[in-house]
């Protein structure tokens, strides 16, 4: 007969839980010393950095308080002190909205042609040639985009202002062009082009192309294939894309400063001289800074610092999520 | 026996009141040969298959068949340095006739494929309506009916109808095949081609499957692709027998009515085909 066994019998002692010991050898030991330190190496410096930037700012965020963010003037050296980087910060946005603007559609056009359209044998130079746009320093494009660009835009503005006057981007007060906030937009455009591009072609071909070949099987055009299945398909990863860009275009330095002719406003003309950019500023004034300007301005680089990581953070997020929703469905 | 006389299409077993019967078409390969670069896969394929009857193509693996399916609706010219000879003609028109759109082609010659691919992007309902979309024709009557009357001939309606607004994706691999045949048929096309589309599923899918190629014959012409003999005997009304390998570019060995090669091949391969000697 068959008796549940509830307890254990007499004398049987009950099982103990064994500790498993399973030993590194020395070169394992000192391996992942290696790869642990290196990993938090970086965390530390990114954790350094904050940390340098928030002491060497305090004093003048301290003695600014919140009017350091909405105020327009520079003046850290006056006393009492006056300045704030709202004109700053809003020159940057906008700047970095110009360039996504022209980026976003050139990069995902540039993706769709290269996956779906260019024959083999042009596909591959030319993603070599869009990656390399990334390879040229930016005080080459800046240079380029002074000397050569900016005066070369001025019929285009011309025409937009003259046209597209009504609204207000491209309004100007005077009909002076050049040293513009959009000549930036176009130059910083140039340059985030290659990581929107390059993260936009690898979001695309990852479609099935059995599913690709699906709509194509129902009579779909190929315009109809890219609109209906590889566009929606690709939708978040786009959206991290740009913010990728986004995050490259807000911390642009070198190029803008040479071009952009900076002055304490906002304003939304793009077209007109002058505008913002916490960045440009920074270089241009930073070496005749006095002891309180360069704490003033270590202040606009913290500010500048927060939100780059804030957009470059929600951009991995998305460039995540998107990966792995694909994951699930396919 | 002549490959291409086509023989009488034998009776339907379909309700015609469900169905609007008779849309099928004759689709008929002529002389077809094809290509990838230099290596020729098909050879002389000459195939009249009848209009609302079932064509199935058998035939060891590498024989061609799936290409000869892809040659039918233009399929084949996608892949990068094909190339093909010969005709296709849907209804005694040449589908390759200069001026003829491959996307034309594919709306009325439609496919489903081997491993069932609905849109990841859509829902059950945007899945079968995508084709209209995709296409860009307009839906005549209502886009609810359209829906149910092709969830309904592919036999999915009853398990679906509750959750069209859902992902396709999330159905099972039966109903999402299922869901693909809805969605070709929402198009209406005259004929319907399957590319093995039971391989990747259990015995009971393949069976529901099977039923539904039997429910919707009186309104689409199907030419499938099957690797299983037992579904070839079951399911179709024609059989052609493809035989080809790595030296040799597919050809038919023999073409005719399922009932008559499979009780009586004319040709020894084929008989040693069927009775499992090799392939």
């Amino acid at each position: 007969m068959l008796v549940a066994v509830t307890t254990l019998p007499d004398g049987v002692a009950a099982p103990v839980r064994r500790r498993i010991v399973a030993s590194p050898t020395r070169a394992d030991r000192a391996f992942q010393a290696l790869v642990i330190g290196a990993a938090w190496s970086v965390l530390a410096i990114l954790g350094l950095i904050f940390l340098f930037l928030f002491m060497e700012a305090w004093p003048a965020l301290h003695q600014a308080g919140w009017s350091f963010l909405v105020r327009f003037q520079w003046f850290p050296d006056l006393t009492p002190p006056v300045f704030g980087v709202a004109a700053l910060l809003v020159g940057t946005l906008v700047i970095a909205l110009v360039a996504l603007a022209i980026a976003l559609p050139v990069a995902v056009g540039s993706a769709l042609y290269v996956n779906e359209y260019a024959p083999r044998w042009l596909a591959r130079p030319l993603v070599t040639m869009i990656d390399l746009l990334a390879a040229i320093p930016s005080l080459i494009y800046g240079m380029w985009g002074l000397y050569w660009l900016s005066p070369r835009l001025n019929g285009t503005s011309r025409w937009l202002t003259d046209h597209l006057g009504f609204i207000p981007i491209f309004h100007t007060s005077r009909r002076v062009f050049g040293s513009s906030m959009f000549v930036c937009g176009i130059v910083v455009a140039l340059m985030i082009l290659p990581i929107i591009a390059s993260v936009t072609r690898e979001v695309f071909a990852q479609v099935p192309r059995t599913t690709c070949e699906g709509a194509l099987a129902l009579g779909g055009t190929r315009w109809g294939m890219v609109r209906r299945v590889i566009l929606p398909f690709g939708r978040s990863g786009m959206v991290g894309a740009a913010m990728l860009g986004l995050g490259r275009a807000l911390g642009e330095t070198i190029a803008v400063a040479l071009i952009l002719s900076i002055n304490f406003q906002i304003t939304p003309h793009i077209l007109e001289p002058g505008g913002g950019s916490v960045a440009a500023h920074i270089a241009n004034q930073f070496p005749e800074a006095g002891l309180a300007g360069r704490k003033a301005l270590v202040a606009a680089g913290l500010v500048l610092f927060v939100v780059t990581l804030i957009v470059n953070m929600v951009a991995r997020v998305v460039v995540n999520r998107s990966r792995s929703s694909r994951g699930l469905v396919d | 026996m002549n490959m291409t006389t086509t023989p009488a299409p034998p009776v339907s077993m379909i309700d015609p009141a469900v169905l609007p019967t008779g849309n099928g078409a004759t689709l008929e390969a002529r002389t077809v040969a094809a290509w990838f670069a230099e290596h020729q896969i098909l050879d002389d394929i000459s195939l009249a298959m009848p209009a609302n009857s079932v064509t199935a193509i058998i035939g060891p693996s590498g024989c061609g068949k799936s290409t000869f399916l892809r040659v039918l609706n233009r399929m084949h010219e996608l892949v990068p340095k094909s190339s093909l000879a010969g005709e296709v003609l849907l209804d005694g028109a040449d589908v390759y006739g200069i001026g003829v759109r491959p996307a034309e082609t594919r709306r009325h010659i439609g496919m489903v494929f081997q491993k069932p691919n609905p849109f990841p992007t859509m829902t059950i309902r945007e899945n079968v309506l995508s084709g209209l979309k995709l296409a860009g024709i307009k839906n005549e009557g209502s886009n609810d009916d359209l829906v149910e009357r092709c969830l309904d001939q592919a036999g999915l309606w009853r398990e679906v109808k509750d959750r069209l607004g859902s992902a396709g994706g999330a159905l099972s691999g039966g109903q999402q095949q299922r869901l693909c045949i809805a969605r070709a048929l929402a198009v209406s096309p005259r004929v319907l081609l399957m590319d093995e589309p039971c391989s990747a599923l259990d015995p009971t899918s393949t069976l529901r499957i099977e039923e539904t190629i039997r429910d919707i014959v009186g309104s689409v012409t199907i030419v499938i692709v099957t690797h299983n003999m037992q579904q070839a005997a079951r399911v179709s009304d024609y059989t052609a027998f493809f035989l080809g390998d790595e030296g040799r570019p597919g050809t038919v060995v023999e073409f005719g009515p399922t009932s008559e090669l499979f009780t009586a091949p004319n040709d020894p391969r084929t008989e040693d085909y069927i009775n499992g000697r090799f392939g």
